[in-house]
Formats: structure tokens, sequence, C-alpha cells
């Protein structure tokens, strides 16, 4: 559905995006990850047909976005980094200018739109001008239109940004909605909205993918995948014993709020032991996890390890 | 569905996503100031300059020459300001981005954009048809020379509207666009006068200056203000656009490759 070879963006001596492959099926979401400046937009742009690639190409449904831009273009719903739109016209007259072009007419054009005004909740505002709009409002109309002709592609450049916290579940709803039959690409610096939203990862960082999987395949790169946290008082000594164990590497105690998380040597399965132990010293659990491993830590390590190499292609 | 179908379809899409992004341009006109602002602005100095500066009384002949002679000045300055956010704004606001993801070719973006202004300006310009009127009634003006001199202005408006249009595309900047234009524009308004003439000349190339003198919009226009429609005048103006308006599409196409 979507793909990717070689997708490369070069200005100057900077590599913005370089060797980039991706391949997105339908039925699945892909959260597209990394530090601003890591080229998350400029290959979204490339694959929407609005950059022309250095190397390398982008195909949308088959469509190569240079050679058969029509085509691919057709097939993709784009939302611009921004959620730029025309700030003169009313909502209604540019949902209206959108579905026109999409050659979306007569009622099934309309009843189109009305699905559309009503999932984004865009009734209240359907006359006004979008420039007097609030930032929210602003994105779910520029959303609307990436939306309005049910493409099979989705590019969605940071779409639940400047969205409370309702309307981005609305959001992710929406898209988990949408995602059965389509291939999407979403952008986004807030890792929750993964969990929410996506069923796979791309870290970008310095124009280079980094990491892809699944959530949880990266979650397990994390070196809190099975670890064991837990929250009890007056458990000192507990930990100098769980930290004697051979199973265990080290126990960590964090300073704000107390909790005590237990990593295991060479990815052991400690659980049982750890839990084996604190009751053996009767130690008053108030909490006990299992660690899945976090994902802003596997982001924090793959970017931290892009950063030391430079920027700037030799 | 078969490969003609299927072509004959994406006639139909594209043609779609033409008339869209045209008649958007041009609602676009129907509810912004500025718009209506050229509108009123071209009508007033036009019938002011008419009867002060030109003294179309006094003179006491029965024609429009002193209407017309000022359409290229009130051009020079009106047509820039229309033109200005035709690009600027749409890289300014980042909507340049959502017009060109839609299914359209840049050329057809470029070319609506166009036509819409054109059709606008066409229309300010046929609200002078009182003066057509006042002549008429009060002599027996040559008809076909008002026709001719009508159809001149209209093309020079294309000339300086496609030129604008084409500066606008290198800048996010209304003003930088504006300015740039009218300087572009009284270039080639007045390439054959002295004023541009003669430092064509101090550089010692005679034939670049009269080559250049040909290209004198405001020579084309007194030519066919005369009341002779001559082809060569109409497809000066006809390639001027023409020339401008791939200009467009080319930079516009350069600078998503960049």
């Amino acid at each position: 559905m979507i793909r990717t070879e070689n997708l490369g963006k070069r200005y100057g001596r900077l590599d913005a995006v370089a060797a980039l492959d991706l391949r997105v099926a339908p039925g699945q979401v892909l959260a597209l990850l990394g530090p601003n400046g890591a080229g998350k937009t400029t290959s979204m742009r490339m694959i929407a047909g609005f950059l022309q690639p250095t190397t390398g190409r982008a195909m949308v449904c088959g469509y190569d976005v240079v050679r058969e831009p029509i085509k691919a273009r057709r097939a993709l719903g784009y939302l611009p980094e921004g959620a730029p739109s025309y700030g003169e016209l009313s909502v209604a007259e540019f949902l209206a200018f959108a579905a026109r072009v999409r050659g979306l007419t007569g009622i099934s054009g309309a009843r189109r739109m009305d699905d559309m005004i009503e999932r984004l909740q865009l009734q209240p505002v359907l006359a006004q001008g979008i420039e007097t709009l609030s930032k929210g409002y602003r994105r779910r109309v520029c959303l609307a239109q990436a939306l309005l002709h049910d493409p099979p592609v989705l590019i969605l450049d940071e779409p639940t940004d400047g969205l409370d916290p309702n309307q981005q579940r609305e959001v992710h709803a929406l898209i988990r909605g949408m995602a059965r039959d389509r291939a999407i690409i979403v952008s986004t610096h807030a890792l929750d909205e993964v969990r929410a939203a996506c069923n796979r990862v791309a870290i970008l960082a310095k124009g280079r993918l980094r990491a892809e999987g699944t959530p949880a395949e990266l979650e397990s790169r994390s070196r809190y995948h099975g670890a064991v946290s837990f929250r009890a008082p007056a458990s000192a000594l507990a930990r100098e014993l769980l930290a004697r164990q051979p199973e265990i590497d080290t126990v960590e105690v964090d300073a704000i709020d107390g909790r005590t998380t237990v990593f295991p040597r060479d990815g052991q399965d400690i659980f049982q032991i750890v839990v084996k132990l604190l009751a053996e010293q009767r130690v008053r659990i108030e909490e006990l996890q299992l660690e899945r491993g976090r994902l802003e830590d596997v982001f924090r390590q793959i970017t931290d390890e892009a950063g030391a190499e430079p920027a700037v292609a030799a | 569905m078969s490969a003609a179908a299927s072509a004959a379809g994406d006639r139909m899409q594209r043609g779609r996503a033409f008339r869209g992004v045209f008649l958007r341009e041009l609602h676009g006109y129907l509810i912004t100031p500025v718009a209506w602002l050229f509108a009123v602005i071209f009508l007033l100095s036009a019938g002011a300059f008419t009867f002060y500066l030109g003294a179309f009384f006094e003179r006491g002949q029965a024609d429009l020459d002193p209407f017309f002679r000022f359409h290229p000045w009130l051009y020079l300055v009106l047509v820039p300001a229309l033109a200005m956010r035709l690009w600027a704004e749409e890289r300014r606001s980042g909507t340049l981005e959502l017009l060109l993801t839609l299914p359209i070719r840049p050329w057809q973006a470029v070319l609506a954009k166009f036509l819409a202004a054109w059709v606008y300006i066409g229309c300010a310009l046929a609200l002078t048809f009182p003066m057509w009127l006042t002549v008429n009634y009060l002599g027996q003006p040559d008809n076909g020379v008002i026709l001719a001199s009508y159809i001149g202005s209209f093309l020079m408006a294309g000339a300086f509207l496609a030129i604008s249009e084409c500066l606008s595309v290198l800048t996010r900047s209304q003003v930088i666009a504006f300015i740039v234009a009218v300087a572009v524009c009284f270039l080639f308004l007045l390439a054959g006068d002295p004023l541009v003439q003669q430092p064509l000349l101090a550089l010692g190339s005679g034939r670049v200056a009269d080559a250049f003198a040909d290209l004198s919009l405001l020579a084309h226009f007194q030519a066919i203000s005369r009341g002779v429609l001559d082809l060569g005048d109409v497809a000066y103006f006809v390639l001027t656009i023409v020339f401008w308006l791939a200009a467009n599409v080319a930079i516009l196409d350069a600078r998503r490759g960049g």
C-alpha cells in the first residue's frame, strides 16, 4: 500500500532523509517517531508527492508518486504539518472545495461530507471563517479534508497536536476505526498515542530509520523489559537481599515516588524470585508490577545513539 | 474498466480538480477586501484620470483615448496588488502543500489561478461600460477602435498578471512579491522608452536594446488601441502570458525538487 525504497532527500550536504525503506500494509497504522529535525515531515512530504525525492522512490497503492502523481494522490489523504487551510473560507466552503476537487458531488458526496462533519464534530462551526477557529478545530477541519474522499492510504502529520485529551481520544478512535482496510502513517511526539492508535512503530533520527517493529517488540528492547517494580514501605533489607540474587542485575529506587525497580541479569525471568523473596521477608507490598518495557526509554536510547553520529554526509 | 474508459475518467477527474481550484480562487475574490478594493479603485481612478488628466471633455473628440491611455499605469500598480497573494500567501500559510498534493498538475494550478484572476479583472474592466455609453451619447465614436482598445487592455492586464503571478511564487512575503512585480512590470512597460533603452545602449549592445524594445508592453498596447488589432501584437501578449506562466510552473517544480 505504502512502500518506499531507498527514499532520500538531500539539502546541500545535509541528508534530511536517507535510505528510507518503509512498507505499510492495509490494516497497519505506522507511528513515525523521532526528535524534531529527524526527517519525519520530509519523509511524509515525499510520500505525499509534495517534495521530489533526491534518491529512491515512494509508491502509494502501486503508483510511483513522481511518475504517476495524479493516480497516487487520488488514493491518498494527507494532513500536512500545521494543518493548513484557507483561512478566508468558512468550514463548509472549505470542505465543499475539497469535495469538488476530489470529484465528490451529488448525494454521495453530500453524505460523505455530513459523515465527516459528524465524526469530527464540526457542526457548531460550519458557517464560521476558518481563521477565527481555535487550533483544535482547525486541525479537525484539515483532517476532515484528508479523510473526505475515503482514501485507502492516509498520511497524517501530527494529527492530534493542539487537541484536548477528549478530542485526542476521538481522533485515536477514528484512526483505529479506519485502520481495518487502510494503510496509515501517523507522525507524533506523543508516545502514548502509539499505544492508543498504532500497531507499528518506526523511529527516525538524523534522517535514518533506526528501529522498526510492533510497539511490543520495541518495548522489549527497553532495559525495563522483564523488570519488576514495586512499592513497599520499609523494604530496605529486602532490597539488599534482592541485589545479592545471582539472577538480578541491579535494584534502583526512584528518588521521587520511592518506587523500587529490580532489573534482571541477561533477560532472566525474575518475577517469581522477587515475589518469593518479598513474601519471605514479610514486606507489605502496596503495588507490584512486571514491566513490559518503556517506549520512552527505547526512544531515548535509540535517538541518543544516533545523536553521537555526525549529521552531515561526508 | 477498459483503459479508454479509465483515461476518460482521469480526464474528467482532472477537469474537476481544475474547476474546483478555479472556482475557489474566484470565490476568494468575492469574499476578500483586497479584490473589492481593486475593483473600486480601478473604476474610480479610471474615471478620474479620464476626466481630469485626460481632459475628456475639453478635447472635444468622441473617443475613449483619454480613458485607455491610463490603463497601463493603473494596471502597473493594481495588478501586482491583486496577484501578490496568489502564491506568496499559499507558501506562507502552508496551503501550498495542500494544493500541490491534490489530484491536480502544477500547470493546472498555475492556470486556474491565472484564469480566475483574469476573469475578475475582466469583470472590473467590463464595469467601465458607462464610459462607452457616455461617448456614444455625446457623439459618434469609432466603436471598432473602442472594442480593439478593450481587447488590448484586457490582454495587457493578462500580461501584467502572468508576470506578477510568476514572481509571487518566489517569496512568502506579499510585500516583496508586490514590489518586485511592480518593478518588473515597469521594466517591460517601458522597454522601448529611453529610460530603459539608454542604460542598455550605454552597455554597448544595440541589438539587445532593439530586441528588448520589441518587448515593450506599452508599444504593443498603443498599437492595438489605435484600432488595429494586428495579429503580431495579439501574439505578443499571448506569448508573454504563456512564457511567464510556463516560468511559473518551472519555478514551482524547482521549489519542490529543492
